[in-house]
């Protein structure tokens, strides 16, 4: 099934929107990764396409990600993974969950779930 | 190009080429140390005041792998460096500046040649253009690489010049890039959030780009023991020549005719 990592410039962050979306995800693999790998507020590319890769199990693999270097670290590690990995373009927790349901669909595809995540941009809370 | 047919007029083989790209990347280490405060004065005064340690730490360590490589060629020496820029800069300059190099690294299968450089260069501004979203004007680095980029290229492909005049060429082009993003508004980047304030601000992106180049034309000058060219981006002015065709007396102007 289409696996999903949670990228944040926060490690504890990301986690946390993991512990979130995992209520709704039934078996998806779902991996956090964020930090800049000494402790402090970061992201680094090898850290990600390392989630990316224990996020696949040959489906493919849905990145979520929070802010700027984040979105362009999580590109170097679709582009360096051999995981069929696309990012979504959508605000990170809801997207998560949105993909994490969608991932649970017996029919569900990379498209599918990515098409979900980014669904979530038109979430309205008010 | 052949290798017979380089017109560096060296005869480095591949050893040779990668020990010079490692003392290349060296002395971008040591210059970007000198120039840690200075860019990190600049960044804090339009983003979040990190670039100047971001990158003398990153640059520090890319020396460092670039040295404990076995038999560095030139395409092993540019993916270690990116690799441990993207893992030791942070920010957006890991990416921009790392990633970059990793695929832009593809272009040096046979090693350095006028041609292989050119080709590095375009694919790393587009891949730094893409990746950054960035255009020329955004107040960037791509303010700085658009200029070298096109300079260098032009240089080796139409003017046929010698690669080093050419890099010197491109040098003097991101001189010119780094000082353009001073009077411009930031559109990209941590600067952008300034809006107008970022007006009157020199990018340390940009000017980061500047120092690798320079010390990219030194180390390359010192390799092919030659002086760095005094270089200037602009061409000769191309005299007005208006086709004296108007009385049907065309001659000489007309395209030469594919006759067989």
């Amino acid at each position: 099934m289409v696996g999903l990592v949670v990228v944040s410039h926060s490690g504890r962050a990301a986690e946390g929107i993991v512990e979130v979306a995992a209520e709704m995800a039934g078996d998806t693999r779902i991996e956090p990764v964020g930090g800049d790998g000494q402790g402090g507020i970061g992201t680094v590319p090898d850290a990600i396409e390392a989630a990316v890769d224990a996020a696949d199990d040959g489906d493919g693999v849905v990145v979520l990600v929070d802010l700027g270097s984040a979105v362009m670290n999580a590109d170097v590690a679709v582009e360096m993974s051999d995981a069929e990995a696309v990012i979504a373009d959508a605000p990170v927790l809801e997207g998560a969950v949105n993909a994490a349901v969608a991932a649970t669909d017996p029919s569900a595809t990379l498209d599918s779930v990515r098409e979900q995540a980014e669904a979530a941009r038109g979430v309205e809370k008010l | 190009m052949s290798r017979e047919g380089r017109t560096d007029g060296g005869t480095a083989d591949e050893a040779t080429e990668g020990a010079a790209v490692v003392a290349a990347v060296e002395a971008v280490a040591d210059r970007i140390e000198d120039e840690r405060d200075h860019l990190t004065e600049l960044d804090s005064a339009i983003g979040d005041a990190d670039h100047g340690g971001n990158m003398a730490r990153g640059w520090a360590a890319a020396a460092d792998a670039a040295r404990d490589l076995d038999d560095p060629d030139p395409q092993s020496v540019c993916r270690t460096v990116g690799k441990t820029l993207m893992a030791e800069v942070g920010g957006a300059s890991g990416p921009l500046f790392g990633g970059s190099f990793v695929f832009a690294s593809a272009e040096l299968d046979d090693g350095v040649t006028a041609e292989s450089a050119v080709a590095f260069a375009e694919t790393y501004l587009q891949k730094v253009e893409d990746r950054g979203d960035a255009r020329v004007g955004d107040q960037t680095v791509v303010d700085a690489l658009t200029p070298a980029v096109h300079t260098f290229k032009k240089s080796i492909e139409t003017d046929e010049l010698p690669p080093l005049e050419a890099l010197a060429k491109a040098v003097d082009a991101a001189e010119r890039g780094v000082a353009f993003t001073v009077p411009i508004r930031a559109k990209k980047g941590r600067a952008s959030y300034l809006g107008w304030r970022s007006v009157g601000h020199q990018d340390p992106g940009a000017t980061s780009a500047l120092y690798i180049l320079e010390e990219l034309l030194a180390t390359a000058a010192d390799a092919l023991d030659s002086e760095v060219p005094d270089a200037d981006a602009t061409s000769p002015t191309i005299p007005d020549e208006e086709p004296d065709d108007a009385a049907g007396d065309g001659e000489g102007d007309a395209p030469p005719e594919d006759g067989d």
